[in-house]
């Protein structure tokens, strides 16, 4: 059983981390980042190309991780690979001992830096949990034959609490609960409103699911404005981007840098912390974007 | 229909390097009404050939350019007249239809875009992409294969904002559409059914309709 499963099963807080792996083949200092994650949290994700970008895949950095000591979560979308690749994946992924994966749809490579790359798409998220639940059951690849011996993997999806209809989202959620997804991690947050009325949704529509809230911390004003603006599902509060802008203008003042991305990371730590003390889900999911050697001291100022 | 668009002119002086004598094959049906293998095309084909220095030997204008048995009567005097390559103003099975007809090569003086609806005069949009199994009783009549730019059969993705796609602001979501369409509908139901997958089909199809029937 997976080390995330066994915190859930305790009934314990969850904690995971991501990261990306590097634009590149050496993983230095993706694995020195993964050393600070190491006892701080349960497991770290390791993304599939995000935002459509090209980098080392994920497959390579989660069996590095493995092998230093750091439980990976393997990410994986269907925007590349179809769905014989899919397998193909997690079944070298079993081979190393990684048995916890998040499906996801990816973003389309129009949006990503190798904009001529043909987007694949053979399965969507729903997709691929369905192709690994079925393989579990069946041991059968995707083609309905033996396969020789078969995985099981702990199996995770995202979601969008911030999500206009609403509806959709829980009824995808509903749809990847159903095809075997045991936890989520959702989209970043940044009030316990926005988790507590996603939540109830949750509740009222009595999906079973472990939800990990996704805890983004902020470095700056700058960065708040650009999200709220460009990414979907993100919903940064005015008062938020003020106590950035105050830190940043304090940071001026005195001639100290780093204010603001200190503040985020209070920011984040106060979530954290109200999210836990209130038992609104069963963990956090945090994603630095870059900035993961923050990780360890967010979690510390939440007392974890 | 079957929508295409002009290639350059360029590229088809391009493709008939070498080459003296051409007969233009149109088509009355789909490309006349996109307005690339009608007669005025055809005309206008025949002025810039000329213009470039190759003479064109006829032009013929079958109903259907995708016709076999309809092809290879009415390209006969092209050949008959030594046409030494032809030019299709049609789509590319077309084009492709011409090409199996004779013995000369055929150049496409069209790119040929997709299935699609014609909204009003020369504003069309793609419609479908001939799965082979069609969901529109399941979303709406709006189509996902198509409309998505993922094909996704569960959708939306996370990726819609404000009801636009995540890969190009200015289209609509076609989950979103499919979800405001199923709502009018009293159908909204349909959108907690989990789609089968559809990947594209991968090899050439065929059908016989009157084998089909026996
Ligand atoms: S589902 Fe879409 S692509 Fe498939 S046949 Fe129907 S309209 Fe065409
Ligand atoms: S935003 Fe909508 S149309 Fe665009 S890829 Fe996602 S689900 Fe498909």
């Amino acid at each position: 059983m997976s080390k995330l499963q066994q915190r859930f099963l305790r009934g314990e807080f969850a904690l995971t981390a991501e990261m990306a792996p590097p634009k590149g083949y050496d993983f230095t200092e993706a694995l020195e980042t993964a050393s600070l994650l190491k006892d701080r949290v349960d497991a770290v994700n390791v993304t599939d190309m995000q935002s459509a970008c090209l980098k080392a895949s994920s497959l390579g950095l989660c069996i590095a991780l493995k092998q230093a000591g750091v439980e990976p979560i393997l990410q994986m979308t269907g925007r590349d690979r179809s769905r014989m690749a899919i397998q193909a994946e997690f079944l070298s992924a079993a081979a190393f001992g990684i048995d916890t994966v998040l499906a996801l749809t990816g973003d389309h490579p129009l949006v990503g830096d190798c904009k001529a790359s043909k987007p694949v798409f053979d399965l969507d998220s729903v997709g691929i949990l369905k192709l690994l639940s079925s393989m579990e059951q069946k041991g059968t690849d995707c083609g309905g034959n033996a396969l020789s011996s078969t995985p099981k993997f702990c199996k995770g999806a995202a979601v969008t609490p911030v999500y206009e209809p609403l509806f959709l989202q829980i009824n995808k959620l509903k749809k990847k609960v159903d095809a075997g997804a045991e936890f989520v991690q959702t989209q970043g947050i940044f009030t316990i409103e926005a988790l507590e009325s996603f939540m109830n949704e949750v509740q009222r529509h009595n999906i079973k699911v472990k939800v990990m809230a996704g805890i983004i911390p902020l470095k700056a004003a700058g960065m708040a404005r650009y999200m709220n603006e460009n990414i979907p599902g993100i919903c940064v509060p005015d008062h938020m981007i003020a106590r950035l802008q105050a830190a940043a203008e304090e940071g001026k003042e005195k001639g100290i840098k780093g204010l603001p991305m200190n503040a985020g990371m209070d920011m984040a730590a106060e979530l954290i912390r109200e999210i836990r003390s209130r038992g609104l889900c069963e963990g956090v999911h945090i994603m630095a974007i870059g900035a993961e050697r923050n990780v360890p001291v967010i979690l510390d100022r939440a007392g974890l | 229909m079957i929508v295409s668009k002009a290639k350059p002119i360029e590229a088809v002086l391009t493709m008939l390097q070498g080459v003296q004598k051409v007969g233009l094959v149109g088509c009355k049906s789909c490309a006349s009404a996109c307005a690339v293998g009608g007669e005025k095309e055809c005309q206008a084909m025949q002025e810039a050939l000329e213009a470039a220095g190759f003479e064109v030997v006829g032009t013929v204008l079958p109903d259907e350019s995708c016709h076999k048995m309809l092809l290879r009567r009415e390209l006969k005097p092209l050949v008959a007249a030594g046409a030494e390559a032809l030019v299709s103003l049609a789509c590319g099975s077309g084009c492709q239809t011409v090409a199996d007809n004779v013995k000369i090569p055929v150049y496409p003086a069209n790119d040929t875009l997709f299935v699609g609806q014609t909204e009003r005069v020369g504003i069309f949009h793609e419609m479908c992409r001939t799965c082979g199994d069609c969901v529109l009783g399941e979303t709406g009549g709006i189509c996902p294969m198509t409309k998505c730019a993922k094909s996704l059969v569960n959708g939306p993705c996370g990726g819609q904002k404000n009801g636009k796609c995540e890969v190009d602001p200015t289209n609509d979501c076609a989950w979103i559409l499919i979800y405001q369409r199923l709502e009018a509908l009293g159908q909204l139901h349909k959108m907690e059914k989990t789609l089968e997958d559809h990947s594209p089909r991968s090899y050439p199809q065929s059908v016989n309709v009157r084998e089909a029937k026996k």
